[in-house]
């Protein structure tokens, strides 16, 4: 895989996310660009599923959640170490969502689309009743527990770096999965599931294994976020709205690539930070969204790398 | 096409440096212009604008020798916490903001603390009560509101007096803040000799509480405690009216403090509200206006009287303001000490920060006060009915 | 005792509301293999709707409820040409998409022009007391005008030539086709039909309870719920289980904190989901559909 120039091209964005808040000590691009990796962590492990196998997750955003709140609560109540929490967060979620995975993956199509808004949905609704976790009230964290990553300021530095990583993983775990014999089953139950499981793919195994491996990651990423928020409570941890931009993201970029959930992650991070402080537009941000989704839909389903792939063929053999 | 665009970003990059003027102390927060919270963060807002507005006619803070005047940069947080977070760190980093004023609500204040600690701002909370925030381990919070765990100990002691066994339903919305007063309360209740009925919450975005009063009813409830912001306290007034649930005695959390509380109509009558102000209290200021000139301005400028959210808007502008001239220096640290220093008396009322590492910045002076919706002459008028030196009528008991 | 009469009473009145709103979700899935995620919005244009005539245009409450009817759907029929029509035949997924998406579009919209207010319809009728139990008026209104277009669906899909060739349409597209059905058409029809309940429906829980912009999301997946349970493409089995998931709120909250009920209701969502596809109704012999 080292030997691909994609391998290297995925290593010189990292580089790049890493290196450039870094070099002014930019504060602002640093947010900006942690926000950024965030939705490139979680558009492309949405992808897996939703480019790879053809199964829309609607409710993906149930780890990224989950993954915050274990991650606060082992930090907040049982006094664990920020690594270790997170691993504990990624493992957890990721075994969760083997067994919601094992329950809802033998539904087909819509149906399992409607299942996932529906696991988050009622995710949310029993975190808000379930008072160890702080029910809708959430959980605080306590200033102190930036100390030992060396007080606030060095550890949102800590958090960003971490988050670059995780951003980095994604992009390698997606790639690594999509030129491996897994994702070839994967992309064979997304153009026909039947014909695949004729033809020898172990379709519920397979579905499962994606489900639960498109966890690991956002949950983690969860873990971190939550953490550097410093407060976590049900409508934060679960957005379904969040949910959907990973979406609109996913198949902006270009479903079924790797490069593409992350060029329509920071496309879509730059118009939405653009939007949240615009007086009049703030509130167009679900709109654009929309409009973008539905011309993408009708008109483009490949999104952007469907049609720089069209124009460009040689570039095939480049990017993935 | 793709010239203008060029033209609309370049404009809009421009647009978004921040004009430097050199006297000048920049203050950031956000509003809930849009969002469940909006019709109280409104209000707040006007609060601290009727301040700006009144320090800036008078040339500006003074700072040693110098006069500052004083910018607002706020933003619409949507009633929404993920932005909130987003928006604070701009706030500071982008647009330069020396002080921060807290969003409304508890949740969205908490949220916001984390941000302003961060930073190391002085960030003054007019918008939210709850307890929690002030618990860990801050240094530049200063809460200017009475604390949620006081919101309903007045009910409570009125209640007292006129049926010391009253069997109590507590139903409150699941938020920090409603939580926080309930959990309090409830105690209260009890040590006071009263039964909890009843003692549940429901999500924020209820809109149909048929069944929950259905509940009340049958639980036997005299007294019902409870509510959360305007909406859900609203409503609830208005379902309780409509299904007949004949309640002795009705206290709701901030909902019916608000002028537009009057729509209801009859539902609104006999229905208490623990305040943190009323334009009928009676302070006498140390500095700034007095509580009939806040009110006239207020309504000279906004053709409405003002709330205690309007109050408490104002209020964190004037004692930032005095803290500042009393430090002669707009440096966050000088502030700070002087805010935790102050022990003063405004239009508001009594204000006095907490100190102490376990709970700094939680306010320990303010008390609240009791207002009762009463029917005089055909119209509907909010009256003060507890503690009983502030009173301006008689309250109303049992409601029907 | 009455405590409970009364809440499963009261269950049954909303639970019916909520019935219809499913019927027009799963109307448009029966015929068409789409699920509708515009439905949410055109809850909510039909509560707006009924805002604006009663309160601003000052027509009486119930007397908006045909112009609610025709406008959502006509409303119903744009939205087929615009989202739907192009993605017929595709992957179910591609219309999942497409009607999410004008959805986005319609609640960012309506946010920018009402932003999050509370808004509540005038409508009062005296109400049916039972000991201490009051069933608000409107609740009533609204079971009695749930059931007329209900029955009214039903003489319409049975007992005239064109729900005859929405039948038809549903049951076999191609075989419609060729016996001369103009299939687009009559898929438009039926989408319009499902809008059309959508908006009365809104209309009707406007009459109820206050409502917001971002209403549509809890109505819409409630009526998720309801179709799942009463097996999609089912309308009679939609409309039972509606009364169904009311019954089972006004049976757990005077037993249950009002806050597990979501839970609930949404595990039985996904425990039906996996374990019984054609919804509740497998569960009993079946009538004629």
């Amino acid at each position: 895989m080292a030997r691909r120039p994609f391998f290297w091209i995925i290593a010189a964005v990292v580089a790049l996310f890493a290196a450039l808040p870094a070099l002014g000590n930019d504060i602002e691009l640093r947010e900006s660009l942690l926000l950024a990796a965030i939705y490139v962590t979680l558009a492309s492990n949405i992808n897996m599923m939703l480019g790879y196998a053809g199964y829309v997750n609607f409710g993906s955003i149930v780890f990224f959640g989950l993954g915050g709140y274990l991650c606060v609560w082992l930090m907040g109540s049982h006094g664990w170490p920020l690594a270790a929490a997170l691993a504990a967060g990624g493992v957890a979620v990721s075994a969760l969502a083997l067994v919601f995975g094992l329950g809802i993956l033998r539904l087909r199509g819509v149906y399992f689309a409607l299942a996932t808004i529906g696991v988050n949905e009622g995710v949310m609704a029993f975190v808000s009743t379930f008072q160890p976790w702080g029910g809708s009230s959430g959980i605080y964290l306590s200033p102190a527990l930036f100390q030992p990553l060396g007080g606030p300021a060095r550890a949102l530095w800590i958090i960003y770096y971490l988050l670059v990583a995780v951003m980095a993983a994604s992009l390698y775990l997606s790639y690594a999965v999509k030129r491996s014999k897994f994702g070839l089953g994967l992309l064979a139950i997304g153009q026909n599931e039947d014909a695949a499981a004729v033809l020898g793919v172990p379709a519920p195994r397979y579905k499962a294994m994606v489900y639960s491996l498109s966890a690991f990651l956002p949950a983690i990423a969860g873990g971190l976020y939550f953490f550097k928020s410093a407060f976590i409570q049900p409508p934060d941890a679960f957005d379904l709205q969040l949910s959907t931009e990973t979406i609109v993201i996913a198949m902006l970029g270009g479903q079924g690539t790797v490069v593409g959930p992350a060029i329509g992650a920071f496309l879509y991070e730059q118009l939405r930070g653009w939007l949240l402080t615009s007086e009049s537009f703030s509130h167009f941000q679900l709109v654009i969204s929309g409009v973008l989704l539905l011309a993408i839909v009708l008109f483009a389903p490949g999104g952007l790398m469907g049609w720089l792939y069209r124009r460009w063929p040689r570039l095939r053999g480049i990017l993935e | 096409m793709k010239r203008t665009l060029l033209a609309v970003a370049l404009a809009a990059s421009f647009a978004a440096v921040p004009a430097y003027a050199a006297n000048e102390i920049t203050i950031g927060m956000t509003v809930s212009r849009t969002g469940a919270l909006n019709v109280d963060s409104t209000t707040q807002l006007r609060g601290a604008e009727l301040w700006r507005d009144q320090v800036n006619a008078r040339g500006g803070i003074k700072v040693g020798g110098k006069r500052y005047k004083v910018k607002f940069v706020e933003y619409d947080d949507q009633s929404q916490g993920s932005r909130v977070q987003q928006l604070y760190t701009r706030l500071i980093l982008q647009d330069k903001a020396e002080f921060l004023f807290s969003p409304y609500s508890s949740g969205l204040s908490a949220t916001a603390a984390v941000i302003s600690e961060q930073y190391g701002r002085v960030m003054l909370v007019s918008g939210g009560a709850e307890e929690k925030i002030f618990q860990l381990g801050n240094k530049h919070l200063f809460q200017c509101i009475t604390s949620a765990g006081h919101y309903l100990s007045g009910a409570i002691a009125e209640l007292k007096e006129h049926d010391p066994h009253a069997k109590v339903a507590f139903v409150y919305s699941d938020d920090p803040f409603s939580k926080a007063v309930v959990t309090a309360a409830k105690k209260q209740a009890e040590e006071a000799g009263m039964t909890v009925a009843m003692d549940e919450s429901y999500p924020p975005s209820t809109t149909d509480f048929t069944a929950i009063i259905n509940k009340v009813i049958s639980s036997g409830a005299d007294a019902f405690l409870g509510g959360g912001h305007y909406a859900d306290g609203a409503t609830l007034a208005r379902q309780m009216h409509d299904q007949k649930a004949d309640l002795k005695w009705v206290s709701i959390l901030v909902a019916p403090d608000s002028e537009k509380f009057k729509t209801l109509a009859d539902a609104a009558v006999g229905i208490t509200v623990p305040s943190q102000w009323e334009p009928q209290v009676r302070y006498k200021p140390q500095f700034g206006p007095t509580v009939a000139q806040f009110t006239k301005e207020f309504h000279a400028k906004f053709k409405e009287d003002p709330d205690y959210h309007a109050a408490s808007g104002y209020v964190g502008g004037l004692l930032l303001e005095h803290a500042i001239e009393e430090a002669k220096s707009v440096d966050p640290e000088k502030v700070a000490a002087k805010l935790n220093a102050m022990d003063v008396t405004t239009f508001f009322g009594p204000n006095k920060f907490a100190t102490d590492a376990s709970d700094h910045g939680l306010q320990v002076e303010h008390p609240m006060v009791l207002a009762q919706w009463q029917k005089k002459g055909g119209e509907l008028v909010k009256e003060m009915v507890w503690p009983d030196a502030a009173a301006t009528a008689k309250v109303q008991y049992p409601l029907h | 005792m009455i405590g409970l009469l009364a809440s499963l009473l009261d269950g049954v009145l909303i639970g019916a509301v909520y019935g219809l709103a499913a019927m027009g979700i799963t109307l448009i899935w029966g015929v068409m293999d789409v699920v509708n995620l515009t439905h949410g919005s055109l809850i909510v244009a039909g509560m707006f709707a009924v805002y604006a005539l009663a309160g601003a245009a000052g027509l009486p409450v119930y007397a908006t409820l045909p112009i609610v009817l025709v406008g959502a759907f006509l409303a119903g029929l744009a939205l087929y040409w615009i989202s739907v029509h192009r993605v017929i035949g595709q992957p179910p997924l591609m219309s999942l998409l497409s009607t999410f998406s004008v959805n986005l579009v319609l609640v960012g919209l309506g946010t920018a022009i009402w932003s999050t207010d509370l808004f509540n319809v005038p409508a009062s009728l005296p109400g049916f007391s039972l000991g201490r139990y009051t069933f608000p008026g409107t609740h009533l209104m609204a079971a009695a005008l749930t059931a007329v277009i209900a029955g009214v669906l039903y003489l319409f899909l049975y007992r005239t030539r064109i729900g005859k060739a929405v039948r038809a349409v549903s049951g076999n597209r191609e075989a419609a086709e060729l016996v001369g059905i103009p299939t687009s058409q009559v898929l438009a029809l039926a989408f319009g039909l499902g809008a059309a309940l959508a908006g009365v429906a809104g209309m009707l829980i406007a009459t109820m309870f206050p409502f917001t912009v971002l209403s549509g999301d809890a109505y819409q997946l409630k009526s998720f719920v309801v179709t799942v349970l009463g097996g999609l493409g089912n309308p009679t089995g939609a409309l039972l289980a509606g009364v169904a998931l009311g019954l089972v709120e006004g049976l757990t909250t005077p037993f249950v904190p009002v806050s597990w009920t979501l839970v609930i209701e949404f595990v039985l969502f996904v425990l039906v989901l996996i374990a019984l596809p054609g919804g509740l109704v497998q569960l009993w012999p079946r009538r004629r559909d």
